[in-house]
């Protein structure tokens, strides 16, 4: 039935001639150097064309995740925790000790957005989530990256009426999972029927969150620079 | 058989049925079983592969008569990863939604052993005019078996074609369709049928053939 | 189709008749499920009925289409896929909407058997391959458990039962309860043994009464009608794997009569794993296949994500007992070892 279908109208691959030059090492070298040379310039043209849209992406990403876990802000900061407290950070890109801090409207500090992550289900699962340190709460929660389980999993981001669990949430003693609709104090989370373990996992990674952070951040961020101020 | 234009036209048709890459040469399975899970992204990636094809049959079949036989698949690859880079900077640049959801398999592309196929037994063998042909109707048969199943996988796994909802809210979606045995499921059908199809085709042009006495008995 | 030729029909030893057919085997597993699948039916009323013949249905249909004309009266009275049919059904949940128990006997047969071609040829055990499917596209619906009412409110169908097909079932009516496995496994409490036995307890319609599945399992042994090898080497392995865990820590695992007596374990070892055509052929080659279904069931139960492991340790199993067979065939007389 799949008989090739390759060699039909033309016929150049019949019968090669029967004596073959051998090719010269220097023109099978030189090809390969100009095919390689060639494809080099047009990926470094490429990738000089769409660089700035990238990262313009990535940022505008990371912006719509903080404003989404801290509600009320509408300017946000990088932050570097170091050994003596948290300072600005200024360089480009960020590390495992980089956070987030919202500002409203007025300039005032409202809260952290922290990011941590953990095995979930299948996969690690990343999250960014707003704390405000006043309060000790935890007021909005993103799911960053997940290959939890389509139609189960992925409930932890999917089902509004979990992700509406983080909206409010006391930290203390800590976050607990309990089962749904059973939820009554201001530390616990209504699990998702049938995705406990996901439900469990987010939990968790926000307690391991917590407990990285927390005890190292002061209750009123850094005040916003004056306006006009470099970025 | 003389070059005229319906032999052009002829060597599309070919990849988009006949000699489908999918369903009758079974190629590029894993881009196949790995990214249908919706509409969307089949479509994606189809015609991710339709851009890095065309356009690697084309400059292969241009270069055919200077690159030396002993380096050619070397060539070939240099070809088809520059094709394949473009579009995964383009697609990052462009739609990162999707390009997150495809993953890694866009830099697989280069690794489709159906690209690959066809610069070795076609585009370095033939014209311009008939690579690019025979790449368009390849690509566009990958392309059509990609939505055919990602199409599939979508309605049944989430009650939606293209993201739009078919079923209303209350759809029960099968979990199992946009899980990687739902691909294989999906697969495993289409062939079926697609092979249950060329035999009755068979059949029929044999009782043509056949004298009336033998196919009695 | 090709006919087969008489002259040319093989057939192994014995060639005594001894009125062993098809038929008849399938006949007497029917029996011996009756007692389990009447008390499924005491227990969980009207619903569990319409499952069952929702699955039957479904399974019986699919051998229809996909037999060739003039051989559907055999294919279908040979009961196979009545039996099919019957088996999933015992395996789902009472509750499970119509449509999808319809679905799991289409696909049992379907992707089962018929895909492999028709009895005999299959290498996973069909029912079992309807309940994965089914386990793995609705696996809530799968998971919702109801208690066992009994007989009194026997005609009260559950609003589940009869959601329309494509659609999600209407939410639960309080009805619903962990099964013993749920229980053990996310919240370590023990149910009391004598529900577990006679099917007093939330589960799978036609599994929860392990007594009456071994009073079934009692009269295929005398019929002859049972590999009991199998069974045998389930029990053991799966009691003498748990008895090193409860040593172990008594704390977190469950003891024996809860590892045998829970679940579809019953049901698995005694109906589904002694499936002649997707078991070994062997005597060793059933001990083996025994005991690997019995080692994986406890591994899948106590360090696996799901609560219950019976499904896929024998179909993981089922998938081994090509190779089992190949090393376990007998030495042909006089010949050396090779």
């Amino acid at each position: 039935m799949t008989e090739p279908a390759d060699q039909r109208p033309n016929s150049t691959n019949e019968a090669p001639p029967p004596v073959v030059m051998e090719p010269s090492s220097i023109r099978l070298i030189s090809t390969l150097a100009i095919a390689g040379l060639v494809s080099g310039i047009a990926i470094v043209a490429i990738y000089e064309a769409t660089l700035q849209t990238i990262t313009e992406n990535k940022a505008r990403e990371l912006r719509e995740a903080v404003f989404k876990v801290l509600p009320g802000v509408s300017k946000m900061k990088k932050f570097q925790l170091e050994e003596n407290g948290i300072r600005f950070r200024a360089e480009e890109g960020k590390d495992e000790n980089t956070i987030y801090g919202g500002y409203n409207q007025q300039g005032e500090f409202v809260g952290y957005a922290l990011p941590s992550a953990g095995p979930g289900f299948q996969d690690t699962i990343g999250i960014l989530y707003g704390y405000i340190p006043e309060s000790r709460k935890v007021v909005g929660m993103e799911i960053l990256e997940s290959r939890e389980t389509p139609g189960l999993g992925d409930k932890i981001y999917k089902d509004l009426s979990f992700v509406s669990n983080f909206d409010n949430l006391s930290i203390d003693p800590e976050i607990v999972t309990i089962k749904k609709g059973m939820k009554s104090a201001a530390n616990e989370v209504d699990a998702i029927t049938g995705a406990t373990i996901s439900s469990k996992a987010v939990v968790r990674i926000i307690n391991e969150g917590n407990e990285r952070w927390i005890n190292q951040l002061p209750t009123y961020g850094i005040p916003l620079p004056e306006e006009g101020s470099p970025e | 058989m003389a070059k005229t234009p319906e032999s052009v036209y002829q060597e599309m048709l070919k990849g988009i049925w006949r000699d489908n890459p999918v369903f009758v040469q079974v190629l590029g399975m894993c881009p196949m079983l790995a990214v249908t899970n919706s509409a969307v992204n089949a479509l994606a990636m189809g015609l991710a592969t339709f851009f890095v094809l065309v356009g690697s049959s084309l400059l292969v079949s241009m270069m055919r008569k200077w690159i030396p036989k002993q380096v050619r698949i070397s060539s070939y690859i240099i070809i088809i990863a520059t094709f394949v880079t473009i579009i995964d900077y383009t697609l990052l640049a462009l739609f990162p939604k999707i390009h997150k959801e495809l993953g890694a398999f866009i830099p697989l592309i280069t690794a489709n052993c159906l690209i690959l196929g066809r610069q070795e037994a076609f585009a370095s063998r033939n014209s311009v005019r008939f690579a690019v042909m025979d790449a368009v109707g390849m690509a566009g048969g990958f392309l059509f078996a990609l939505l055919a199943l990602g199409g599939v996988r979508e309605i049944l796994g989430e009650g939606a074609l293209f993201g739009v909802s078919l079923f209303g809210p209350n759809f029960e979606p099968w979990i199992i369709m946009i899980l990687p045995p739902g691909g294989f499921l999906t697969l495993g059908l289409i062939l079926l049928f697609f092979n249950w199809v060329t035999e009755k085709h068979k059949e029929a042009q044999m009782r043509l053939l056949q004298p009336a006495e033998e196919r009695s008995s | 189709m090709s006919k087969r030729d008489p002259d040319l029909l093989l057939q192994s030893a014995p060639l005594l008749k001894q009125g062993l057919s098809v038929p008849t085997a399938m006949r007497d597993v029917l029996l011996a499920l009756m007692p389990a699948l009447f008390a499924g039916f005491w227990f969980f009323g009207l619903s569990a009925i319409l499952v069952v013949a929702a699955t039957i249905l479904g399974a019986m249909a699919t051998e229809w289409l996909f037999t060739p004309k003039q051989e559907r009266a055999v294919a279908l009275g040979d009961g196979s896929a009545l039996l099919t049919g019957l088996l999933l059904g015992m395996t789902l949940p009472p509750a499970l909407p119509l449509w999808m128990a319809w679905l799991g006997g289409v696909v049992a047969i379907g992707l089962g058997k018929t895909i492999w071609g028709g009895l005999g040829n299959n290498l996973f055990n069909p029912a079992i391959v309807g309940r994965a499917f089914l386990l793995g596209t609705f696996p809530i619906a799968m998971t919702t458990w109801h208690v066992a009412a009994g007989p009194d409110s026997f005609f009260q169908l559950h609003p589940s039962t009869l959601a329309l097909p494509f659609m999600q079932s209407p939410p639960m009516d309080g009805m619903s309860a962990a099964t013993p496995l749920g229980l053990m496994k996310f919240e370590q409490i023990d149910s009391p043994i004598f529900s577990l036995m006679f099917g007093n307890s939330s589960g799978s319609l036609g599994e929860t009464s392990g007594v009456l599945l071994m009073v079934g399992g009692l009269y295929l042994l005398l019929r002859r009608a049972l590999e009991w090898r199998i069974p045998l080497a389930i029990f053991i392995s799966a009691g003498l794997f748990t008895l090193l865990l409860e040593t172990i820590d008594p704390a977190r695992f469950p003891g024996i009569h809860f590892t045998i007596f829970s679940g579809g374990m019953m049901l698995g070892a005694i109906y589904m794993a002694t499936d002649p055509v997707t078991s070994p052929v062997t005597p060793k080659g059933a001990w083996i296949f025994g005991c690997g279904i019995g080692v994986l069931v406890v591994l899948i139960r106590n360090f696996g994500g799901l609560p219950e492991g019976i499904l896929y340790a024998i179909l993981l199993m089922n998938a081994a007992t090509p190779l089992i067979n190949r090393y376990t065939q007998p030495r042909v007389f006089g010949r050396s070892r090779s």
